[in-house]
């Protein structure tokens, strides 16, 4: 059981029409990429919004983190574009 | 230290004040203002969206901040970054860092506004005649942070 909270920033949030959901691990899933490519798997919209091909940062628990990195049990997840504040 | 996003504007004159209070030790303070300019990439800018991730966003400011005083000889820092609506010439961000003197100063606050550039969780989404847009991301602000590696 591994239960994680996952939200949405900016234009993926728009794109998306979502800004957080919750989530059961399917145990095949590790790292923020393979979560990635799952949350891609739902739609045509968010294979786009998620694609390969496009610019996306991922946190964990508050803190950016490479997208091969380990979810964490009951971590709370975001993705966004990359950042444009100041 | 001080770290706060608001809504409401700052004013530069009285967190001046608030970052000297009671630091005789300060013998140099560096200030940046970011305000919002009227034209991007060619179109008229009428207004623009601040967002951000609350929580993350102090939390990344914080370690920003914790970065510079190990590099530098920081007394105090104050970052404000505003987030809402806002329009041109309306003040966005403020970064000002007090230390003994003012190499230390100048080269703290130019290290965290370029790592709050891309680092900091903060989007903006502008007006212009065309409807709205989000801003991208220049690769010329991951270029500065070579500067500090």
């Amino acid at each position: 059981m591994n239960q994680v909270r996952i939200r949405f920033f900016a234009s993926i949030k728009e794109a998306l029409k979502t800004d957080y959901l919750e989530l059961e691990l399917p145990q095949a899933l590790h790292t923020m990429q393979d979560l990635r490519v799952h949350l891609a798997a739902r739609s045509s919209l968010w294979a786009e919004v998620l694609g390969p091909n496009k610019q996306i940062r991922v946190a964990q628990n508050h803190e950016m983190v490479p997208m091969d990195t380990r979810i964490e049990a009951g971590a709370e997840i975001a993705f966004f574009p990359p950042v444009t504040g100041g | 230290m001080k770290i706060i996003i608001q809504t409401e504007d700052f004013d530069v004159s009285t967190e001046l004040h608030l970052l000297r209070k009671d630091l005789p030790g300060i013998g140099g303070i560096n200030i940046f203002v970011g305000t919002v300019r009227d034209v991007h990439q060619g179109d008229v800018v009428a207004a623009m969206e601040l967002e951000h991730y609350p929580g993350m966003t102090e939390k990344s400011l914080q370690d920003i901040v914790e970065q510079a005083k190990k590099r530098w000889d920081v007394l105090n820092a104050t970052i404000i970054h505003r987030v809402g609506k806002l329009y041109p010439t309306d003040q966005i961000v403020l970064v000002a860092v007090a230390s003994t003197h003012r190499g230390d100063a100048y080269s703290a606050c130019e290290f965290i506004m370029d790592y709050l550039k891309t680092a900091a969780p903060f989007w903006k989404k502008e007006t212009t005649p065309d409807g709205s847009r989000w801003v991208d991301a220049r690769t010329s602000d991951e270029e500065r942070l070579k500067k500090w590696q």
